[in-house]
């Protein structure tokens, strides 16, 4: 059996999952740590649900089994109860507290659960909410919600949090490097807050 | 020896720089298409690249690069193989002389595709090798062999990685770039290269006399791997066999088959050791109808008897469930997940916001309520969410199956829908047809100006070479009009009233009529950084009558009140301001 730290980014098409992802991979490469994932491209990127699958220490497949991730982060809080079935039991979600209500609702008149109704939906988890659309703001640029919430997961993580720091530093274009910083930098201190 | 974070995608392209490769062609197909755009990303680059406007065409033209000596290789995804097949089949017979590789990704669930097809089938049917990875480590390595093998036993090699390679990603262990490359040379031998049926008869048995000596040099290069450890074994292919090596018991034998053709002598040594094997493969049972020939008096489970599925992806999960019914395993491994939460509304992919595409079908619904509305591959196909597209086959189909309807005496106006890149593909000749027969329809080209669905690859509409030169871009109008269309009017779908209006002349119109949606992607026109401004609505005005929102765009939504409220999505195209029937939504500022 792999005894991989698994972790499960869920969002939305366009959110930044494909970068959140490679910064995790990035800091496994600095700590000599094994990694494997996987992440949705094609037609899924287009605003629909998007996964993207990490193994930290992972040495075989990267799909991680429904019940076996340790850790989610939701970039969208409906997407968060989506996927809740790829959890262990009580494990750790770090949500985004927003979301955005799908197309599907206008179109076909479907009811859309409220916030609260969702965040009941997660209670046998151990929740953190972030408003990171509020953080990406003070960072300077909504666009890094993202690294916002990777950044609040960073306690959760079996890896230091210099080297997802520096992953980040490897991983964004350079000139949005300070904005990416400040983005990680006030997600880990929500994070940590809510420890 | 340096490690990396690598999309398997990107593994496989950087395998092809440490082999010197020559010459890359494909046609743009999930999950392939990061093959090519990676070697195109090369600031430097010592090889020749193009995305071709097909398989068949990509394909014929890396062979041709192939006969010149030069190491070549052509992409797809596994039903592009489909448009490819003609050369291939052929291919085998002329052979390869610089390393060829045809690389055709599979879509196991089809996450992105029309069919789960097995890429492996063409290989048998080809008899040429084939190479399924298992990892992204064994998709870099694998690639590298590819080429070496193709040059050693003078034939194309397939090489079939899935989804789960492709966009996979791992730590990789890569080596330099090769500095070795070929000018090509091309030798004439019409013996070769000229199938007449007095040639092909030999090239044929040549072929079948080559084909001990593919097994062996397949079987040398060590992918096929076993190991006994008891009476029980399990053999796996692909993907599936990592998937395999992470639930399997310690005293159970493994075998992995990671090339073919498989020796069979080997395999039955193998099979004959064990009193019960499982085969786990993806697709189709290729492996299986192997095994099952030499195993006489062995238990095999797989495929054939329904322990292990027909259809669909396996995961660490379901390998661990056929394990249990094969009674290798006594319980799954894995702790039952919470059960998935009952009535979410789901969050299918859409068209973007400010997608000309979206608007162009509006205006056809409008303009052709009772009609019948055939398309094609690409983004748009999304359009099934606005309920104007009613069938979808493969590339090019839109126009063909709309003919088909048209000549079958169907009353209702047929309006068919395909984009730029797909017209180019495999449409222009159902136009050909559709005219030269007298088909009553209409034909919107939804013209983007790229290959928008696959990533944005350029394609002849786009005025620029995947090599980054600009280029003489085709005029879709001239091509109409020269396949003999008498109606061609290009419109701007981002005027929504002038495109409503020519689609209504198109209408009442004879024969075959093209209507050419032309506006840039709204993805490439951002990134050029056109920036058109937002729209949003005053509550004053908005009576929420939900005429915007039946639009189907994800920029817009309904406040508390139910009012429209248009989000930061918004790309600025407006057409919803020309929808409002109470005029409530207009440019930010500008009131």
């Amino acid at each position: 059996m792999s005894s991989s730290f698994d972790v499960l980014i869920v969002g939305i098409g366009g959110q930044g999952t494909i970068l959140a992802s490679n910064i995790i991979g990035e800091a496994c490469l600095i700590e000599e740590t094994p990694i494997k994932g996987v992440e949705t491209h094609g037609m899924a990127q287009r605003g629909g649900s998007v996964e993207s699958h990490v193994r930290i220490g992972g040495e075989f497949g990267p799909l991680i089994v429904p019940g076996g991730a340790d850790l989610m982060i939701a970039l969208d809080l409906l997407e968060a109860v989506r996927y809740r079935h790829y959890l262990k039991k009580g494990a750790r979600i770090i949500a985004n507290d927003h979301t955005v209500v799908p197309t599907s609702v206008h179109m076909q008149s479907l009811d859309m659960p409220g916030r609260d109704a969702l965040v009941a939906d997660l209670a046998d988890f151990d929740l953190t909410l972030v408003d990171a659309a509020d953080l990406a703001a003070e960072a300077g640029n909504l666009i890094v919600q993202n690294v916002v919430m990777l950044g609040a997961a960073a306690p959760s993580f079996p890896l230091k949090p210099e080297s997802l720091e520096e992953a980040v530093r490897r991983s964004v274009p350079p000139k949005t490097l300070d904005l990416n910083l400040r983005a990680f930098a006030l997600g880990r201190e929500a994070g940590l807050k809510k420890e | 020896m340096v490690k990396r974070y690598l999309l398997g995608n990107e593994a496989i392209a950087h395998a092809c720089i440490e082999a010197g490769i020559d010459f890359a062609s494909g046609y743009p197909g999930t999950p392939s298409s990061e093959v090519v755009d990676t070697l195109r990303a090369q600031k430097e680059r010592e090889f020749y690249i193009e995305w071709s406007v097909n398989e068949k065409v990509a394909f014929e033209n890396a062979l041709a690069a192939s006969w010149c000596g030069l190491r070549s290789m052509v992409t797809m995804k596994h039903v592009g193989l489909n448009v490819a097949a003609d050369p291939l089949m052929t291919s085998a017979y002329t052979g390869a002389k610089g390393g060829f590789v045809v690389l055709s990704a599979d879509d196991p669930y089809a996450h992105s595709s029309q069919n789960e097809q097995d890429t492996r089938r063409y290989a048998h049917f080809a008899k040429i090798p084939c190479m399924v990875p298992a990892s992204v480590q064994e998709a870099h390595d694998m690639m590298k062999d590819a080429f070496a093998l193709s040059e050693a036993v003078g034939l194309p090699v397939l090489y079939r990685p899935t989804t789960r390679i492709c966009h996979s990603k791992g730590d990789v262990d890569l080596a330099e770039a090769s500095e070795e490359h070929r000018t090509g040379a091309f030798e004439k031998d019409p013996t070769q290269y000229v199938v007449v049926p007095a040639h092909t008869r030999v090239l044929h048995k040549k072929l079948n006399e080559k084909q001990p000596a593919v097994r062996k040099a397949v079987h040398a290069l060590g992918y096929n791997t076993a190991e006994v450890r008891g009476k029980t074994a399990v053999v796996a292919c692909g993907i599936a066999a990592s998937y395999v090596r992470e639930v399997l018991p310690a005293d159970v034998s493994f075998m992995k088959i990671g090339c073919f053709p498989v020796d069979p002598a080997w395999m039955e040594e193998f099979v004959r050791a064990h009193e019960t094997v499982l085969i786990v493969e993806e697709g189709a049972p290729i492996v299986e109808e192997r095994l099952r020939q030499l195993s006489c008096g062995v238990k095999v489970f797989g495929q054939m008897d329904g322990t292990v599925p027909k259809e669909g992806e396996f995961s660490p999960a379901l390998v661990a469930e056929m394990m249990v019914k094969a009674g290798i395993l006594a319980a799954s491994p894995f702790q039952a997940p919470a059960a998935a939460a009952p009535g979410l509304p789901p969050r299918p992919p859409v068209l973007c916001a400010g997608c000309p595409h979206r608007s162009v079908f509006y205006a056809i619904k409008r303009a052709f309520p009772d009609g019948i509305y055939p398309s094609d591959i690409g983004c748009y196909t999304l359009g099934l969410q606005l309920g104007t597209v009613d069938t979808t086959i493969c590339m090019g189909a839109s126009v063909t199956v709309g003919s088909g309807i048209a000549h079958s005496g169907e009353e209702r106006p047929v309006v068919a829908t395909i984009g730029d890149s797909t017209f180019l593909h495999t449409g222009i000749q159902g136009l050909i047809n559709a005219v030269y027969n007298n088909a009553e329809m209409t034909l919107v080209i939804l013209d983007n100006r790229i290959t928008a669905m696959t990533g944005h690859q350029p394609n002849p509409c786009t005025g620029e070479t995947a090599m980054g030169a600009s280029s003489v871009p085709v005029s879709l109008e001239a091509l109409c009009r020269a396949c003999g269309v008498q109606f061609v009017e290009t419109v701007d779908p981002y005027d929504f009233t002038a495109s409503l209006q020519v689609l209504k002349e198109a209408k009442a119109r004879p024969g075959v009529k093209v209507v050419i949606a032309k506006q840039a992607c709204v993805i490439t026109a951002k990134r050029a950084k056109v920036r058109r401004g937002r729209y949003v609505v005053d509550p004053e005005v908005c009576t929420a009558c939900g005429a915007c929102l039946r639009f189907g765009c994800p920029a817009i939504g309904r406040d508390e009140n139910d009012k429209a409220v248009i989000n930061e999505l918004c790309n600025g195209c407006g057409v919803c301001a020309d929808l409002c029937p109470t005029g409530a939504i207009g440019k930010e500022g500008r009131r």
